[in-house]
């Protein structure tokens, strides 16, 4: 329990490493990097790799954009298994609704209550 | 006189720096040249709705400002140049809709500065107005929501980013009167070694400003010598490095202790968030029409070279992977005769 705590330092720290040298040490910009950590979080869950990260870190782990990524591919291939090709496009905002959802929702607050001025 | 060398501008009259207006932000205004400044403000919305709101009303003050030292009325003024970072130059535009003008608009991005005050001493000295107001206004939220990301997005800036000054310099050019004195005019052409980041727009600017330089010491066969102080627009504390190198290495030209930039000037390296310092259309009409003049005035300098540098890029061009095409206008103002 308490090596939890530190795994997810570790590992959530160890994410955010690569998202700074991707913005410090190439062109990309940050849209960019979040980006390419998605897609890193999607590929680490197709070899099977993300969920251990998860099991290991927790929070270290599901925090992290990758994390979406991770949850991306989770739901298209559990979602392929019971439909086939099919369930590949349904499942992948199975497991992601939620946050795409609350995200919807809670911008139209924010929305409602301040003035964007950015 | 006239046309001198391959790119100067002599002028015979010597128009006169009639007045001028600076207006700038809390940011600028906690930095060494604050006391320089007409007016301050503390709220860098200035009581407006928007940002854009508030660039458009600092060119109107400094504007105000200059004609009000002048004792002029805005009706009085023959020509209007200006330029800001806008898109379509729209804070230029609702200025001049405000003075009510005859107005002539300029994209020079930061080298719009010295190009409006080259035009308006062109068109004293030719005769064609008897005063010209030049003036040009940038603003920190308003450049980042253009040119990069809004401050909402809070996107990292590298450290050789700089600072979009927040404010707005006016001068009036005029035939006669008291004041310092403009004499000559250079006018660089685009000068574009490939640097693509628009983090990186003072090492990007530098060979423009070199060029610049060293084509009008060409021109009018002068020493660097014989100025008291050549100033860069925005190069800040990386490019201007940059440019005192390539300005010994490619014309062998050491300007040591006289070569200074407004960008570097205008902010102190321990402000927050002030990167490798000020750059923006604001930052060297504001620190030339209220610091250096003010130094120029108390008998400190004689005789100014202050060379505008501009990065031409749009975000479009960014984000098509162009290179940033960049500028440099140079001015000579000098204390002049007090009759």
């Amino acid at each position: 329990m308490d090596m939890t705590f530190f795994y997810a330092f570790l590992i959530g720290g160890l994410i955010c490493v690569v998202g700074q040298l991707l913005i410090d040490l190439t062109n990309l910009t940050p849209a960019h990097a979040m980006s390419a950590l998605v897609v890193l979080g999607a590929v680490l869950d197709g070899f099977g790799l993300y969920e251990p990260l998860i099991e290991l870190a927790g929070a270290g782990a599901s925090i992290p954009i990758t994390s979406f990524g991770n949850a991306l591919v989770h739901g298209a291939m559990a979602e392929a298994e019971q439909h086939g090709i099919v369930g590949i496009i349904t499942g992948i905002f199975e497991v992601t609704s939620a946050g795409v959802s609350a995200a919807i929702v809670f911008s139209f607050f924010a929305a409602l209550l301040f003035k964007p001025k950015g | 006189m006239g046309l001198i060398g391959k790119q100067t501008w002599e002028f015979a009259s010597q128009p006169v720096l009639i007045s001028t207006g600076t207006v700038v932000g809390p940011k600028e205004g906690q930095g060494p040249l604050g006391h320089d400044f007409d007016m301050v403000h503390q709220d860098s919305y200035l009581g407006q709705g928007s940002w854009e709101k508030a660039e458009r009303r600092l060119m109107e003050e400094a504007c105000e400002t200059a004609l009000s030292k002048a004792h002029l009325k805005a009706d009085q003024i023959d020509i209007f140049y200006a330029g800001d970072l806008l898109n379509q130059i729209v804070t230029s535009g609702f200025a001049a809709r405000t003075l009510a003008t005859p107005f002539i608009g300029l994209f020079g991005a930061c080298s719009t500065s010295m190009e409006s005050l080259a035009l308006a001493a062109m068109t004293v000295d030719a005769g064609y107005a008897n005063y010209a107001l030049a003036s040009t206004a940038s603003h920190h939220s308003t450049a980042e929501r253009q040119f990069r990301y809004p401050t909402e997005y809070g996107g990292q800036k590298p450290l050789s980013a700089q600072c979009t000054v927040t404010g707005s310099g006016a001068a009036i050019v005029g035939k006669a009167g008291e004041g310092p004195r403009i004499t000559h005019a250079t006018i660089g052409q685009v000068v574009d070694l490939g640097v693509k980041s628009p983090f990186e727009m003072g090492p990007a600017m530098a060979p423009a400003a070199v060029d610049t330089i060293a084509q009008h010491l060409k021109d009018t066969g002068r020493k660097p010598e014989e100025y008291d102080l050549i100033v860069t627009g925005d190069l800040a504390r990386i490019g201007h490095k940059i440019a005192a190198e390539l300005l010994e290495q490619q014309a062998g030209l050491f300007l040591g202790d006289l070569f200074k930039d407004c960008g570097i000037l205008i902010f102190d390296p321990d402000q927050e968030e002030v990167f490798s310092g000020g750059s923006g259309c604001a930052c060297c009409a504001v620190v030339t029409y209220g610091h250096l003049l003010k130094r120029m005035e108390r008998g400190e300098l004689n005789r100014m070279l202050i060379c505008a540098t501009g990065a031409l890029l749009s975000p479009l061009s960014t984000q098509q992977g162009e290179s940033i095409p960049c500028v440099a206008h140079a001015v000579v103002i000098e204390r002049g005769r007090w009759d």
